[in-house]
């Protein structure tokens, strides 16, 4: 287990630096000059010129990635080009919201996808089952924007429950944890729907049911506890992706989260905001990969690593 | 004084305090500025209470020294002051930090007399080192201000600039309350380039202390000073109560908003939750919005000093022929893509917005006349158009404009292939010169201040027709270039109105070399809660977008 822990550290680290070469070429392929942007319309040549030179622009790329890089290693990400400010400050600010909306969407669709998935797979082949299928299609579908704009219309201005988006009370939190969980549900409902079903046919829940065990028993002890290992999976992705922000719902709902951020930073081809973003969300990604990977022996026993 | 025009009544003019005399002797007496100079009397009873401005986008930076969008101009406005300034909800300059200034016959110095009330946010008072620090660190190239540019005109600055100086010699501190500038040629515009916010005025500490950060630590002079900045959440100015303009500001708070979603803060406008929508009123709701008989008494509309415009590559084949220009100049139903837009604008004849004093009344452009383009276009010796390509900016309504452009430009037989990209692609297209047609939606030329110049320099001269300029026409005429030279070395008072008439000239001639299809000049909308209030023109006001903040009242 541990041999293997420390294989799979490696191979995130391995996973990290790809991602820093791979994003500042990306982001230098960019046919914009960030040095453009800063200088604005009345700029002089000059200006321009020595704007590139200040942030460093001017310097070959290897010797900037490898400065940059340097920088990582001791914790910096430098400054951002339109806001000044340190990267990593920016990025804290965000850090919290982001966490506390990609938790509390995955409750969401953990509450909406698992029942939705059982009660589909108990009654398979029924109107049930249809329904919740055809439900989740929906869900899945429907695009983000527009769940959550109508959230927001129905529960929050015709009926004021909630507040008009933005970001502070816990309360703040469940009209867009709702329309990630609404989507992300969908996928939990049918991913959970296929593994029940194959354990349902499993023998020992033939024999736990002859036996005569109680059947919410044999349903929950037996079967979920067996089929809810590909969930499993999706929470360890979705932690990482989530932790990534949210662009739509968080802008729908004001929500100041980390996906706003790089959205604007790409706007402004803000290189170090752009950089930094892709790497913390990186990281966010593996990290929940491991995750997942480490829950696996803990849920199921057959599974050990060696 | 023989050798220097006064401008200005003196300082310490004992009869009346200096603003309002000056206000007088100019005779701005506009309707509003005399109700601006009449409301000081009863402000007081009118301060108070506090207001909510929604935007979409996070603030990036409230450095005067590098803030450069619609969205943080206004904002550092209010929280900073230069040394001249406007009258609210107009474009007439006035001494602002300065109580009064003098030019030189020469046009070359301008010496101003700084008011002495001034305080910063920290309490400090406000003198004349400041000016040349504040002026110093915008020309400073580690600061990388994107207003650098503006002040080349001050004798050294270019040394400076060029490490060759510790200091800009073209800004001396005569003493405390007098500061005086130099500069190497005369330069028209240089007063309305000092009433910008590169050249507002900070406090050396606190840039200093801010160690690289001022942008979210701002401490000027203005009405308002920073009280809480929670990033990607919330900014909350409050009232500075030694403002040294009395009675302003009206409000005690002011908070801004960032992350809401237009549609939604168009909701929390009804609720009372939001009183300005610092976006403006969704697009999908605009029809509605005016359509009802409340709600568009909380909408103000104003002009702007915009030009939305089409830029011809006037070096690319087949477009060096100036016909082919002109024919594509007549062919563009200017009237349907201002109905595209929900009537958000005005059909456009010529480069100048109506907003300018050059603006020509009587030039009626170019006439929408397929008929006559087609022959323009044959004569040209293209019977059959041509095939060409048309950049333009992905975002809504610029995707849907350049169709329109598109679908007429096929009427003469021009095929036109759309090439809709990010900003900052386009942006790069049309200044390395590869962009035969180019519209300039939403990145169309909103002048920094309000002189012809503006619109001459960095976007039509042949100083400007630069790879990576703004200059997308790529057009250069020497001639035009030299009297518009000319125009701008008439800085004196005297000189005003041949001025005027020169770039009036200026700009008549270059429509008809046309390098450009004007297609409209956008209206300002503002729409705002009816708990606050204020004069119509201080919420569209053209050089406070969307509004000027200090000027706004608490309902009662």
């Amino acid at each position: 287990m541990i041999w293997y822990l420390a294989q799979r550290l490696l191979q995130a680290v391995g996973v990290m630096l790809g991602v820093t070469v791979i994003t500042f070429l990306l982001v230098f392929l960019l046919p914009a000059d960030p040095a453009r942007m800063i200088a604005g319309r009345s700029a002089t040549p000059a200006t321009v010129a020595s704007i590139r030179s200040e942030l460093g622009l001017d310097r070959p790329l290897p010797v900037q990635y490898v400065s940059y890089v340097k920088g990582l290693v001791t914790g910096k990400m430098g400054r951002s080009y339109a806001q000044k400010a340190e990267v990593t400050r920016l990025i804290r600010a965000r850090l919290l919201p982001t966490v506390q909306l990609a938790l509390a969407g995955i409750v969401f669709e953990l509450l909406i996808g698992l029942p939705a998935g059982i009660m589909a797979a108990l009654k398979r082949g029924t109107g049930v089952d249809q329904t919740v299928m055809a439900l989740a299609f929906v869900g899945v579908s429907a695009p983000q924007f527009v769940v959550g704009l109508l959230l927001i219309y129905f529960l929050s201005y015709l009926l004021p429950i909630f507040p008009l988006g933005g970001y502070g009370t816990p309360l703040h939190v469940i009209l867009p944890a709702i329309t990630v969980g609404l989507a992300g549900g969908g996928w939990y409902a049918r991913v959970t729907r296929s593994a029940m079903i194959e354990v349902l046919r499993q023998d020992y829940v033939r024999t736990a049911r002859a036996k005569g065990v109680f059947p919410t028993k044999v349903v929950f002890k037996h079967v979920l506890k067996n089929a809810v290992l590909p969930v499993v999976a999706l929470v360890g992705l979705d932690i990482g992706v989530f932790m990534g922000g949210i662009v739509i719902v968080e802008s729908v709902f004001g929500w100041p989260g980390i996906g706003q951020m790089i959205w604007q930073a790409i706007q402004l081809v803000d290189i170090p905001v752009i950089m930094g973003g892709v790497i913390v969300t990186a990281l966010f990604v593996v990290v929940g990969n491991l995750l997942a990977d480490i829950v696996y022996p803990a849920l199921d026993p057959r599974i050990r690593y060696s | 004084m023989d050798t220097e025009t006064s401008n200005q009544t003196g300082r310490g003019s004992a009869a009346n305090p200096p603003r309002a005399a000056w206000l007088g002797r100019t005779g701005i007496g506009r309707a509003l500025a005399a109700l601006v100079v009449l409301t000081f009397g009863t402000a007081l009873a009118q301060q108070g209470g506090s207001a909510v401005v929604s935007f979409q986008d996070d603030v990036s930076t409230l450095d005067p020294a590098i803030g450069y969008d619609w969205q943080n101009w206004s904002i550092i406005k209010s929280i900073f002051d230069g040394l001249m300034d406007y009258v609210p909800g107009t474009t007439e300059l006035v001494p602002h930090l300065a109580e009064s200034y003098t030019v030189s016959d020469d046009g070359l110095t301008y010496t101003f007399a700084l008011r002495d009330d001034v305080k910063f946010h920290n309490g400090r008072p406000l003198v004349a080192q400041d000016v040349k620090y504040s002026l110093e660190r915008t020309l400073d190239p580690a600061t990388q201000s994107p207003g650098q540019g503006f002040y080349f005109t001050i004798k050294g600055a270019q040394e400076f600039v060029d490490g060759k100086a510790d200091e800009v010699s073209g800004i001396e501190v005569v003493d405390d309350h007098t500061v005086k500038f130099t500069t190497t040629e005369p330069d028209a515009s240089f007063l309305h380039k000092l009433g910008l916010n590169f050249a507002h005025i900070v406090p050396r500490e606190a840039v200093e202390a801010a160690d690289g950060d001022f942008g979210h630590q701002p401490v000027g002079t203005g009405g308002f000073k920073l009280k809480e900045w929670v990033l990607g959440q919330r900014i909350v100015l409050e009232r500075n109560p030694d403002y040294f303009e009395a009675g302003l500001p009206y409000l005690d708070e002011l908070t801004f908003q960032v992350g809401v979603d237009p549609n939604v803060a168009f909701l929390r406008l009804q609720r009372g939750e939001v009183d300005i929508l610092g976006d403006g009123i969704p697009s999908a709701r605009y029809t509605e919005v005016m359509a009802d008989p409340t709600w568009s008494k909380q909408v103000a509309v104003g002009e702007q000093m915009q030009t939305g415009y089409v830029t011809i590559n006037v070096q690319m084949e087949p477009f060096t022929d100036v016909r082919v220009r002109q024919a594509l100049n007549m062919a563009i139903n200017k009237d349907r893509i201002v109905r595209i837009i929900n009537n958000r604008a005005v059909p456009a004849t010529q480069i100048l917005p109506p907003l300018f004093e050059s603006y020509a009344s009587d030039y009626a452009g170019y006439p929408y006349d397929v008929a006559a383009a087609k022959a323009l276009l044959a004569d040209a010796g293209y019977p059959n158009g041509f095939d060409t390509v048309l950049y333009a900016y992905n975002v809504a309504p610029n995707d849907r404009i350049a169709q329109a452009i598109q679908a007429d430009l096929a009427e003469i037989g021009v095929r036109a292939e759309l090439r809709t990209q990010a900003q900052s692609t386009v942006i790069e297209a049309g200044g390395a010169g590869e962009a035969p047609l180019l519209w300039s939606g939403g990145m169309a030329w909103i002048a920094d201040y309000p002189d012809p110049n503006n619109f001459y320099w960095p976007i039509l001269a042949c100083a400007s027709n630069i790879p990576g300029g703004w200059n997308w026409s790529k057009y250069c005429n020497e001639d035009i270039e030299a009297r518009a030279a000319y125009a701008d070395t008439l800085a004196r008072t005297d000189q005003h109105a041949e001025r005027v008439e020169a770039w009036r000239s200026i700009f008549v001639d270059i429509m008809g070399d046309a390098p450009w299809i004007p297609i409209f000049h956008e209206l300002q909308v503002s729409m705002h809660s009816t708990n606050v209030t204020g004069p119509k023109e201080i919420f569209v006001d053209p050089m406070h977008i969307p509004v000027h903040y200090e000027m706004v009242r608490r309902a009662e």
